[in-house]
């Protein structure tokens, strides 16, 4: 049970906490037409967030509210990778077609998962996930082979994001019993696969693949340590339910 | 007279635009996008059906675009993007011409004779089968009866997916 409970965990809060920051380009997106859609996206993976949240319920945890409210930033599981400020809109961007990528890949296997219930959400979520992918890899191809600003502006972007997208597959103590039960495959065989995926499309945006030899890895959010951006990102998450955490909406 | 280039937008007055070719590429090109047509299709089959415009780049751009715009409220199978500058019209000036001199109802889709008939046959099914109390998934056949001007009602039991279906045969 635990070790399904770290899977959830992991899979919740990485959603919750990239809906939040994308959140933050409500009303200052580059277009009007762009903010819409981008903000929708934030919508649907805090939606996300809260079907995981609530299967961790069914497995004898808090609420959806008091899980995603009341907790420290060290009973959070997700990943350095969305915790990072949005900075500018092709680090935001960048961000968003790593993590989709990421998402659309590990959805694929959830889809088969032993685990009925998350299997069943899967295939849910990946529906939605599908505009989420045709989005970031129009916005990728479109800017990457633009403009040399756009491009270099992607692939600054790119240079930063990338090493710290790894933190997506931090491998936990639990990861080789979800592979032995058929719950999802290990992270590095996730990381492999997307590997390839990404950095083959990366090549066709004409943009390079960012040199990750001296990789410093950017894992510990999967065990509670986080960056310093966690913190005040969870004090302006929670501020209007800690208002009141008893009042009913 | 106040820069052409500032904008009332605080955030994009950060931005110091210089006046002068460069800007005026820019202008053009990219800080003003064209605009695209969207017509939706709620089911495959259906008809698009305008729903509004969008600002976009190229077709690519504004299908991504026009998936958020206009297909997230309700029911959507597919989505066409037109430039709007592609769409041709005919002038508002011109618009008497649309005015028939004299009355050419029996012209308009709706001056069918059958309009009456389709109604009367809708009535009588609503006389038949709307004042009943009917279980969700009760499905019934009315056939007409043309010797006696009636319906007659056959009921079926619930389909197994509950639907509640009025199935008409001639």
């Amino acid at each position: 049970m635990q070790h399904l409970k770290d899977l959830l965990y992991r899979l919740a809060d990485d959603k919750l906490i990239i809906g939040h920051r994308n959140s933050e380009w409500i009303g200052m997106g580059p277009i009007l037409e762009e903010d819409i859609a981008f903000a929708s996206m934030a919508q649907d993976e805090v939606g996300h967030s809260q079907a995981y949240y609530l299967l961790l319920n069914d497995l004898g945890e808090d609420i959806p509210d008091k899980i995603a409210f009341t907790r420290s930033a060290q009973d959070f599981r997700c990943c350095h990778l969305v915790e990072y400020p949005i900075r500018d809109y092709a680090y935001s961007l960048v961000r968003h077609y790593l993590f989709d990528m990421a998402d659309a890949i590990r959805l694929k296997h959830l889809k088969k998962s032993s685990y009925k219930p998350l299997a069943e959400l899967a295939l849910k979520l990946s529906r939605e996930e599908r505009y989420h992918q045709l989005h970031a890899q129009t916005f990728m191809q479109q800017l990457g082979n633009s403009t040399e600003e756009a491009n270099l502006k992607m692939q600054g972007a790119l240079n930063e994001a990338y090493p710290v997208s790894f933190s997506i597959f931090e491998p936990t103590r639990h990861t080789e019993t979800l592979a032995v039960e058929g719950i999802q495959p290990t992270e590095d065989d996730l990381m492999k696969e997307w590997r390839a995926e990404v950095e083959s499309f990366i090549r066709s945006c004409n943009l390079l693949i960012p040199d990750t030899t001296d990789f410093v890895d950017h894992f510990g959010g999967r065990s509670g340590y986080h960056t310093d951006y966690l913190p005040p990102l969870l004090a302006e998450m929670t501020e209007v339910f800690a208002i009141d955490p008893e009042a009913t909406w | 007279m106040s820069n052409p280039y500032q904008s009332h937008d605080p955030r994009m007055n950060r931005v110091s635009l210089q006046v002068g070719s460069e800007a005026k590429h820019q202008e053009g090109s990219l800080m003003q996008w064209q605009t695209y047509e969207v017509f939706q299709q709620q089911k495959r089959g259906d008809q698009h059906v305008h729903v509004g415009s969008l600002h976009a780049p190229n077709p690519d751009m504004a299908l991504i675009l026009a998936k958020e715009q206009f297909g997230r409220r309700e029911q959507c199978a597919n989505l066409w993007v037109v430039k709007s500058q592609d769409v041709h019209a005919t002038s508002y000036d011109d618009a008497d011409m649309f005015q028939h001199a004299f009355d050419k109802s029996y012209r308009e889709g709706d001056g069918y004779k059958v309009k009456d008939t389709i109604e009367t046959f809708k009535r009588q099914l609503d006389d038949l089968l709307g004042s009943r109390d009917k279980a969700p998934g009760e499905v019934a056949v009315a056939v007409p009866v043309t010797s006696q001007g009636g319906w007659k009602v056959y009921e079926l039991p619930a389909t197994d997916k509950g639907e509640r279906k009025i199935l008409v045969k001639k």
